[in-house]
């Protein structure tokens, strides 16, 4: 039976909870007066969202709420509800005035909405665009989302979303003519001459003339992607080559580069050429900008390549003739075979006449200098002498985390990390901001007195784990193996002469067992840890790692905490690559309490990591001494909602979770988060140390 | 039809096998062969060592004992090991033995993959005294000068536990392949299948757009042996983005991105 549809009280008295009247003096009775109307369905789907939005900003979800019968009508619940978590999602990034325009201009959310539809959008598109640009050589470009469509030589702009045309297919295959168009730009030497003295209201013309050029030049190269730009062109109406004959042939033959396009110039004024779809526009200031910087950049960094890779050729040539020549030269030889557009795979370097195969930085520079210049300048290839350069000063200068917090508050050289919301039903986005942060080892006597004060326990640990380290063993009684069990051939051969089936399993087989397990630690740094808690959590990690050096996992260890959002660290005390040597020991006596603890965020951090290692277990244990807690809203049932939605993202990714805690309420939201078997609570804090081997022996082997 | 039964000892291959040098390596390994050096072929993965091994064995008219190499291979499956007949042991040569026995070529193809114990039976037959000691049996093989030992092995794959040990890889002459130069490995696809020039020279160009993505989503770009099956399609009428597709694309990579970025690329090639 259906429900009764609510009446205005009720909708009232909803709408007066949601929206704390009492405070904001909002009236309900408008919005009600819209709900009303709705049936009991929608009537409750509204109102739902209502108080979704609210948990976020009440103004806004006051908006929506009378908003929504009109959105209801223009939009399915599908884009309705994309609209209102468009909205919260800008007021997490852009505050309170942008959302309530995104609520207010419902008809530009419902145009963008059906673009979505049909159209391509980048975002989605990146993930084949990207290795197909790279695919087409040359320098390793990078593909942004801009409001105009061009390049600045380095990285192609294209717009966010493309829904020129009515099939989705059509509107990605513009995307690649796109692409394709703008890397000739680049590859076909559009840039190989200062644009900046053209006249700024010849560029257009200077554009659609290089396109007839770069067509010509894509059909020979790339003759199916010229058919797709053709059929492109088709589709738009454009009329493709208006260009008298004489012109045009002269674009189009293998010969013409930017200069047969520069002088062309005047002869078409006055011409009305048609602009491709794909084309896109020309900025000469921002080009010369990005080319000048990178040239220097690269002429730096080729010539002290030249003069590392020449030190390494001359020690060479020394060991082979002790006469060998001082003097060290490169030089360039063109291949014979010139139609392709290989970059530097058509020249060969050579180094004292003979040719050298110069190492993958190497190349890459000298494919990025070719697409610049066309070819390798002769200064280019005297090698650096030493000093001339002081590379330092075009790295990239990443900012050190400590200094971060010094200065200002922002969130440059951070990693960003969405938050899941439970109240909503969805993300935060880019919402925490984490930073690894280097542990200064501390050389005291921590280890050695962990170890000395353990040491029963150490030596049964060893003894325990060395038997689980999957040894070679010898399996007795197999149908195939290298050598012959003889017990079992005498067996058998007593089964033959009684008269019985001889067995055919009398071989011996080395069976060799290799465990290829990935662990993290995470350990609790908060301020609660304070004193006994977070040394017993630094013996036990110095047991485990004596015990896993045994075992050979490889393990890394992490410490979490931070205060709010804004300031979540990562503590690296060892990475999976560092040795358990004494400057990791020292790292772990440092361990030491700071703030609070955000648990989800560091999960999706951790699941980063995890990322980047081969393993077919991977397997992450916490140490933790309660429930995640902050400062702000991260608290109660937010926290571990979004710690349980965490510990999801890593299960899909394929990583066993396990908790180890101290707190003792733990058994009540533990079970929610990890799942009813993956987790212990230990209730002396004594024992940890002695526990968490003995756990980490139970769920790893 | 009858299938031939041969014993790879006495496997000669009579016929030409079709090898293109890219640049000395024929002559490098006649030296080797004559001055009883053994060999290491490193490369990647289809740019034709096998192929070279074979046109070799068939150059100096001795056999060739090819191993694959794979991470249950032991010693004792190398040097041979007992079997019981009719309530009897009767010792059983592996390849390796049986190649010294005969003064065969033994090709042991992708050796890292091998258990780490048979390195203790290549050892002693790729140094100067060439025996091959055979425990079980207490016997030590002497090597007759028409034996040779070859290995091959990819650095490409980075990994700790699948590299060549120095007192291993300090035994061999080694020999570098790679992917041959465009021009090359065009005529190579030519004499291969017999497609066009033009189909072919595209071919090489879509190999070297896949070989540029490696490290960017590919682990491996095509090599020259998917170039010569996707090929070998287009020349039994395949459409060129289908044979790369399901030739080349498929074969390197399961990413569904990668996929599809590389049936653009074909597609925008033919």
């Amino acid at each position: 039976m259906a429900l009764p549809t609510l009446g205005a009280d009720e909708i009232i008295a909803f709408l007066d909870d949601c929206l704390e009247v009492e405070f904001t003096f909002a009236k309900s009775e408008v919005p009600a007066a819209h709900i009303l109307k709705l049936p009991r369905q929608q009537q409750d789907y509204i109102l739902n969202l209502v108080r979704r939005v609210a948990d976020t900003n009440i103004e806004l979800a006051y908006q929506l709420a009378c908003n929504s019968v009109l959105a209801l009508e223009a939009m399915d619940e599908r884009l309705v509800e994309e609209w209102a978590m468009t909205a919260t999602d800008y007021y997490d990034r852009l505050g309170l005035y942008p959302a309530m325009s995104v609520i207010r201009e419902l008809d530009g959310f419902i145009d963008t909405a059906h673009e979505r539809a049909h159209g391509s959008v980048l975002a989605e598109e990146a993930g084949v665009l990207l290795p197909f640009l790279h695919g087409l050589s040359g320098r390793k470009l990078k593909l942004q989302a801009g409001d105009d469509t061009y390049t600045d030589t380095e990285t192609i702009f294209v717009p966010a979303i493309i829904a020129l045309f009515e099939d989705r297919k059509q509107n990605f295959l513009l995307y690649k003519a796109t692409v394709a168009h703008h890397w000739a730009q680049i590859h076909f030497g559009t840039f190989r001459t200062d644009l900046g003295r053209l006249p700024v209201e010849q560029l257009g013309v200077f554009c659609s003339l290089e396109t007839i050029r770069l067509d010509a030049c894509i059909r020979r190269e790339l003759p199916g992607l010229h058919r797709q730009m053709l059929s492109l062109r088709v589709l738009t109406g454009e009329t493709g080559q208006a260009l008298a004959n004489e012109l045009g042939e002269r674009l189009t033959s293998p010969g013409a580069d930017v200069s047969t396009t520069l002088e062309l110039l005047d002869r078409v004024a006055g011409h009305d050429l048609p602009a491709a779809c794909y084309q896109g526009l020309i900025k000469p200031e921002t080009v010369a900008d990005v080319m000048s910087r990178r040239i220097e950049r690269e002429k730096a960094y080729f010539r002290v390549a030249l003069s590392d890779l020449a030190k390494e050729l001359q020690r060479r040539v020394e060991e082979a003739d002790e006469d060998g020549e001082q003097q060290t030269r490169f030089d360039l030889r063109q291949r014979p075979e010139t139609d392709s557009g290989g970059g530097e795979r058509n020249v060969q370097l050579e180094f004292d006449g003979s040719p050298v195969a110069p190492p993958q930085n190497v190349r890459e520079l000298m494919s990025s200098i070719i697409v610049d210049f066309g070819g390798v300048p002769p200064e280019y290839l005297v090698a650096a002498g030493p000093g001339e350069y002081d590379l330092r000063k075009y790295e990239d200068s990443s900012l050190n985390p400590d200094d971060v917090w010094k200065g200002s508050y922002h969130e440059e050289g951070a990693m960003l990390y969405n938050e899941w919301n439970f109240k909503r039903q969805s993300y935060h986005k880019n919402w925490c901001v984490l930073r690894e942060i280097e542990v200064t080892p501390v050389y005291d006597d921590f280890v050695a007195d962990t170890l000395d004060r353990h040491r029963g326990v150490l030596k049964s640990l060893r003894h325990t784990f060395e038997i689980l380290r999957g040894e070679d063993r010898l399996l007795r009684r197999q149908p195939y193996g290298d050598d012959i069990d003889i017990d079992a051939y005498v067996e058998a051969h007593a089964d033959v002469t009684s008269g019985m089936e001889m067995t055919n399993r009398l071989f011996t087989k080395m069976h060799k067992e290799e465990r290829n397990i990935a662990v993290i630690f995470m350990v609790d740094m908060s301020g609660s840890t304070r004193g006994w808690i977070n040394r017993a959590e630094r013996e036990s990690l110095v047991l485990l790692a004596e015990a896993l050096e045994i075992l050979g996992d490889r393990y890394a260890i992490y410490g979490f905490s931070g205060m709010t959002r804004k300031r979540c660290e990562l503590y690296r005390i060892k990475t999976f690559d560092d040795a358990w040597d004494d400057e990791t020991r020292g790292r772990v006596s440092n361990i030491q309490p700071h703030d609070y603890t955000r648990m989800g965020v560091f999960i999706r951090h951790v699941i980063r990591h995890f990322g980047e290692v081969e393993a077919s277990t991977k397997l992450l244990i916490t140490l933790s001494d309660g429930k995640p807690d902050d400062y702000d809203t991260y608290r109660g049932e937010y926290g571990v909602e979004d710690t349980r939605q965490a510990l999801f993202e890593a299960r899909r990714e394929g990583i066993h979770a396990y908790c180890i805690t101290i707190d003792e309420q733990a058994r009540d939201y533990l079970p929610h988060m990890y799942g009813a078997a993956n987790y212990t609570v230990i209730d002396d804090i004594g024992k940890l140390p002695l526990k968490v081997s003995d756990i980490y022996r139970r769920i790893a082997t | 039809m009858k299938t031939k039964v041969l014993k790879p000892e006495e496997h000669f291959i009579t016929d030409e096998p079709y090898y293109q040098p890219i640049g000395q390596e024929i002559a490098v390994f006649e030296a080797a062969y004559k001055q009883l050096l053994p060999v290491l072929l490193k490369g990647p993965t289809g740019c034709g060592k096998t192929r070279f091994m074979e046109h070799m064995a068939w150059r100096l008219r001795r056999p060739l004992i090819t191993v694959s190499c794979h991470d249950d291979l032991t010693a004792s499956d190398l040097v041979g090991r007992f079997l019981i007949t009719g309530g009897e042991t009767t010792w059983i040569d592996g390849p390796l033995a049986s190649a010294v026995r005969h003064g065969a070529i033994c090709y042991l193809d992708e050796v890292v993959e091998a258990r780490k114990d048979t390195t203790v039976v290549i050892h002693p037959l790729a140094d100067d005294r060439r025996v091959l000691p055979m425990e079980k049996i207490g016997e030590l093989l002497q090597a007759t000068p028409e034996f040779c030992l070859a290995i091959s092995y990819n650095p490409g794959y980075q990994s700790v536990m699948k590299d060549l040990k120095q007192s291993t890889r300090q035994r061999f002459v080694a020999l570098e392949f790679d992917y041959p130069d465009a021009e090359l490995e065009t005529e190579i696809i030519l004499k291969e299948t017999g497609i066009d020039t033009e189909t072919a020279r595209l071919l090489v160009r879509f190999a070297h757009m896949t070989r540029d993505l490696k490290g960017n989503g590919l682990d491996e770009g095509a090599s020259t042996r998917l170039l010569v099956h996707a090929a070998k399609l287009m020349s039994d009428d395949v459409s060129p983005v289908v044979a790369c597709q399901t030739a080349i694309a498929q074969a390197i990579t399961d990413d569904h991105d990668m996929l599809v970025a590389m049936n653009e690329l074909s597609s925008s090639l033919f």
